[in-house]
């Protein structure tokens, strides 16, 4: 698509044909569905792909030389190569199909942590990071004596790049960090992040969770060494997502799960090892999942991810405009480009879930919780906060009746003062 | 009246805002016990006494309304009372939010039936009765 064709809600419109779950109706009202955060809807396309698949093609992979065990495998690799083509990997070999970022970064800690890592050994990581980006840390810390070193965000809610060049050291052995914030939107600058881990010979791994789905990714760009990802965040089936890291670093890590497919040869008393990227894919793996993947990366290409993060970001300046004068309302994240399109936001005397329910009853969908980053909580001053996030099939006006009707829940339930601590006025900009 | 302020009525937000029976109980046969739901991160830790005048009664805790205002009006409804009559009170109550007949006289604990609407806000109702369930079953007695 040509970078001057803006999506207006006309285009909006039409797109949203795609997407049937879009047409229905929640408690009486349209459903505004903005929660593509935690898990997009898919396009028919990518349930036709997946369904063709079943109905055609199925049968295992790199087993057997029949007919269909040809044609699904075709179709597995096919969609890993659209796939990797897509987050600009020069080469589909070292990108490993995962079930999401999740187990992706896990496969990361298990793998190349418990190879690389030792007591003392550090990994830098933000205070906003996602639990699925912390907890693995936490067991190599148990395990064998790593070193997690926090890196604190700057009063605009931005990761504080003096605080991660004064955290990296020489035992930092990997830096870890968000592509773009779950929380607050925020859009880390990862190619510096990047040259600062480099420049101290650590590796980076970007948890790209909400990166792959809203951002334009060349991983080459970004400079980085690992980028896990998520099917379902961004248009595909649930149970499908990704680990790429540059080829020479995937082909020195040791296996992650033992099993079929993994293997080279297996004897009584032992087992050598496949190639990347087979060596990290033990069992019959998620095939129509990866072929819906494929599907969705087609269509989120063929809108082009510039025009989507270009949507994503006007629709964010759109919503804070609406609610910038709202008292008791307290609106989380940074203010400038840097900016994807998650609105994460507190009401004075009205907790977060009943701030969802409120909302829910008007066909409104928001998260409502620790959105799986209680540290963060803890930086925020808030335990628990809602999130509005938006994605390429949300219009201007689904904006405007969840700003209204946000209006009039602060109106109606919210008090007097704020809780939290939002960006201070001075760096709203 | 709708949903939204059949759930969100005054004496349930009244509730939320000024908890009755709230903080922490100490002495000499206090029973504590904690809740939580791991998936919304509403907690609540409930302190129970049993005396000659019937259960002493106090909690502390961070959530929802709904959570905090059900602990609320557990606190004030089973204040006095002995521990079968806020055993029975609890099973009638669990039976309301899923809908059922209660049973037993919930008096204002009525005020959170819409809830049994919302199956997404049962568990945050449920919550602080569980945690009632669990302090009772510590004092011995049958929950059921």
């Amino acid at each position: 698509m040509l970078d001057s064709k803006q999506m207006d809600d006309r285009d909006v419109l039409a797109l949203r044909r795609d997407f049937p779950i879009l047409g229905r109706e929640v408690n009486g009202h349209p459903l505004t569905y903005l929660d593509s955060a935690a898990s997009s809807q898919r396009p028919r396309q990518v349930v036709a792909a997946m369904q063709e698949y079943y109905e055609r093609h199925h049968a295992n992979v790199h087993r057997g030389a029949h007919t269909l065990a040809t044609e699904a495998t075709d179709a597995f690799e096919r969609a890993r190569e659209r796939v990797a083509r897509f987050i600009g990997a020069p080469e589909s070999r070292s990108l490993v199909f995962t079930r999401n970022t999740t187990e992706a970064i896990n496969l990361v800690a298990a793998s190349w942590g418990r190879a690389n890592l030792g007591p003392g050994d550090e990994v830098v990581l933000s205070v906003a990071e996602h639990h699925a980006n912390l907890v693995p840390w936490h067991f190599l810390k148990r395990e064998r004596g790593v070193v997690i070193r926090p890196v604190p965000l700057t009063a605009g809610q931005r990761l504080d790049l003096d605080a991660l060049r004064s955290a990296i050291g020489p035992r930092t052995k990997l830096v870890t960090t968000f592509h773009m914030s779950n929380v607050l939107g925020a859009i880390n600058p990862v190619a510096e992040v990047a040259r600062l881990a480099h420049a101290a010979g650590a590796l980076l791994l970007v948890d790209g969770a909400q990166g792959a789905p809203h951002l334009e990714v060349d991983v080459r760009a970004l400079g980085c060494d690992f980028y896990a990802f998520s099917g379902h965040k961004m248009l595909g089936p649930t149970g499908i997502g990704g680990l790429w890291a540059r080829a020479e670093v995937l082909e020195a890590m040791p296996p992650f799960l033992g099993g079929g497919e993994m293997i080279r040869r297996v004897t009584l008393q032992d087992s050598t090892y496949a190639d990347i990227p087979a060596r990290f894919e033990a069992g019959t793996p998620s095939v129509a999942e990866a072929v819906g993947l494929a599907a969705a990366v087609d269509y989120l290409g063929a809108v082009g991810m510039a025009e989507v993060a270009r949507h994503d970001h006007e629709l964010t300046g759109y919503a804070l405009d609406l609610l910038s004068d709202v008292p008791g309302l307290t609106l989380f994240g940074p203010r400038g480009d840097d900016r994807g399109g998650i609105i994460t936001f507190d009401v004075a005397g009205l907790h977060a879930h009943d701030v969802a329910t409120v909302l829910d009853l008007e066909g409104i969908a928001v998260r409502a919780g620790h959105h799986c980053a209680q540290p963060l909580g803890a930086v925020l001053g808030v335990a628990a906060t809602a999130r509005a996030s938006f994605y390429l099939y949300t219009m201007r006006a689904e904006v405007e009746r969840f700003a209204l009707a946000l209006r009039r829940l602060v109106e109606r339930f919210g008090v007097q003062g704020s809780r939290g601590r939002g960006v201070p006025p001075h760096e709203q900009g | 009246m709708g949903l939204l302020d059949d759930i969100y009525q005054d004496l349930i937000l009244e509730h939320y805002r000024s908890p009755r029976q709230h903080g922490a109980l100490q002495g000499e046969g206090v029973v504590s016990q904690e809740g939580v739901n791991p998936s919304c991160g509403d907690e609540l830790t409930l302190y129970l006494r049993c005396g000659a005048g019937g259960l002493d009664v106090g909690f502390v805790g961070e959530g929802c309304a709904i959570s905090q205002a059900s602990a609320s009006l557990m606190a004030s409804a089973i204040k006095g009372k002995d521990a079968g009559h806020a055993a029975a009170l609890s099973a009638g109550f669990q039976r309301l939010i899923r809908g059922e007949e209660p049973g037993v006289d919930l008096g204002d604990l009525q005020a959170l039936a819409g809830i049994a609407k919302l199956p997404a806000r049962v568990k945050c109702a449920v919550l602080p009765w569980k945690t009632l369930d669990e302090a009772l079953a510590r004092l011995g007695v049958d929950v059921r």
